[in-house]
């Protein structure tokens, strides 16, 4: 289902902070962050010109009456120096509106929860600088999933393809733990795989390809760069090798892949997807040709 | 695997101008992959003329190769040609794993060695007709 369809109708949202209404101690916290805010931008704005982003947020709630018609929220937010879209919209969440809803926690790019489509590309919402992009900055759900509320997409489907490659080690005949023995990868081995353990299961690679849009069942980019990781890992035995080439050969697998390069260039931890995936294509290939 | 959803196509051609140089490539790829099909059809429809007798083949091909649209046509015809077999050993590169990091200047490159061929091609194809 796709929701990027509509078309919005911009709404300006009341940049007034008296209109919230009754203070609780988190909203009166949020008035000082916010008094702080104007401070130090009118400190600035003798040297600064046009301190202030103007981001427009998709908005979207099946449960509010109003917000059941997709649209585009105006947030004038002001900049600072290292400003990422996630500050931003945090900034418009804390300030303006405490119902604009999206995911974030680590703000370091590691747990992989804030990808977002920000300026027609997909992002994360917390590498990603505002200096870098162009104004005004358009902050959209993931597309090709399902849109819970806001900037909050439904993951299920993403994680039922992670999960379908198995994506952990797996090693019956692992070294005897009481004689303190490890379990050794040679170096060369942990630098190829290495690219592949980057991955933090944010969706954006999945997001933005092309034929998995198209086709639900196909694994995506990230569930077969979790499989390369443990298919090139020489720790684990050729027959669980064989095993996950032959989920990955499958109809919907790595051959679904037709080199758009989509995933590549979103992946913000520069994961080489097409590589990997064009180079499980070429196992598949050598473990079915037989010259006899 | 689950099947929550059914996601369209529509949005994401919406969104051409968004797209990157893969992208373009892929999409070049399928649209001069199937001109060249339909192009064989063609191509049957007219050899088969002979089959009347070498009067109506040679009068076939003189008939046609006296239209100005089926000149232009013909530039045509060898632009989506050389820019698939171009692209086409591009993608054969990629299934090799050679050059994946520049893909977008392979592709890019492609796309003005087709240009020149096309440009230079012109004034054979030309040749001798009348609009
Ligand atoms: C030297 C000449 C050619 C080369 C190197 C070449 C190369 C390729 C390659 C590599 C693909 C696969 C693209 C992919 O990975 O998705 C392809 C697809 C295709 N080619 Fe060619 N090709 C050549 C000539 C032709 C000719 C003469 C025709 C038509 C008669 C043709 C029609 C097609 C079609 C219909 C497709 C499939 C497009 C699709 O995926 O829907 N090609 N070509
Ligand atoms: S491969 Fe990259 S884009 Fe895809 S889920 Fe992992 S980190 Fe995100
Ligand atoms: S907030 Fe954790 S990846 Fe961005």
């Amino acid at each position: 289902m796709s929701t990027q369809q509509q078309k919005p109708n911009t709404q300006e949202t009341p940049e007034d902070p008296e209109m919230k209404g009754a203070e609780s101690p988190q909203q009166e916290r949020l008035k000082e962050k916010e008094s702080d805010m104007v401070d130090e931008t009118s400190v600035d704005e003798s040297e600064l010109e046009g301190d202030t982003v103007l981001i427009k947020v998709f908005r979207y709630d099946p449960e509010v009456a109003d917000k059941q018609e997709p649209r585009f929220d105006d947030f004038h937010v002001p900049f600072k120096k290292g400003m990422t879209v996630l500050d931003a919209v945090m900034y418009a969440r804390d300030t303006y509106d405490s119902s604009l809803t999206f995911r974030h926690s680590c703000r370091q790019a590691v747990c992989g929860s804030d990808a977002f489509f920000v300026n027609g590309k997909q992002r994360l919402g917390c590498k990603t600088q505002i200096s870098e992009l162009e104004h005004p900055v358009r902050i959209e759900p993931l597309p090709h999933q399902e849109v819970v509320k806001d900037l909050v997409v439904d993951m299920d489907h993403f994680y039922d393809q992670m999960h379908t490659v198995e994506p952990y080690f797996q090693n019956e005949d692992t070294p005897d733990a009481s004689d303190l023995e490890e379990q050794r990868q040679t170096r060369e081995n942990r630098e190829k795989v290495k690219m592949s353990t980057r991955c933090i299961w944010c969706g954006a690679c999945m997001s933005s390809c092309n034929i998995a849009a198209g086709d639900n069942e196909y694994l995506g980019p990230a569930a077969i760069n979790k499989a390369y990781r443990f298919a090139m890992d020489n720790r684990e035995g050729e027959e669980i090798k064989e095993h996950r080439l032959r989920i990955l050969e499958q109809e919907h697998g790595v051959w679904r892949c037709q080199t758009q390069f989509s995933c590549t260039e979103v992946c913000p931890k520069d994961i080489p997807l097409t590589e990997h995936i064009q180079e499980l294509k070429r196992e598949a290939v050598k473990k079915n040709l037989k010259f006899w | 695997m689950s099947q929550s959803y059914n996601r369209g196509l529509i949005e994401d051609f919406g969104r051409w101008k968004e797209f990157s140089a893969g992208m373009w490539a892929w999409i070049f790829h399928k649209f001069t992959g199937w001109m060249l099909i339909g192009y064989l059809f063609t191509h049957i429809a007219v050899l088969s003329s002979a089959l009347t007798g070498p009067e109506a083949y040679t009068n076939t091909i003189q008939g046609l190769e006296s239209l100005f649209i089926i000149r232009v046509l013909e530039v045509g015809l060898l632009a989506v040609a050389v820019f698939h077999i171009l692209n086409g050993l591009r993608l054969l590169m990629v299934d090799l794993g050679i050059g994946l990091d520049t893909q977008d200047k392979s592709f890019y490159a492609s796309l003005v060695l087709t240009a020149i061929i096309t440009v230079a091609s012109v004034p054979t194809f030309m040749d001798g007709v009348t609009i």
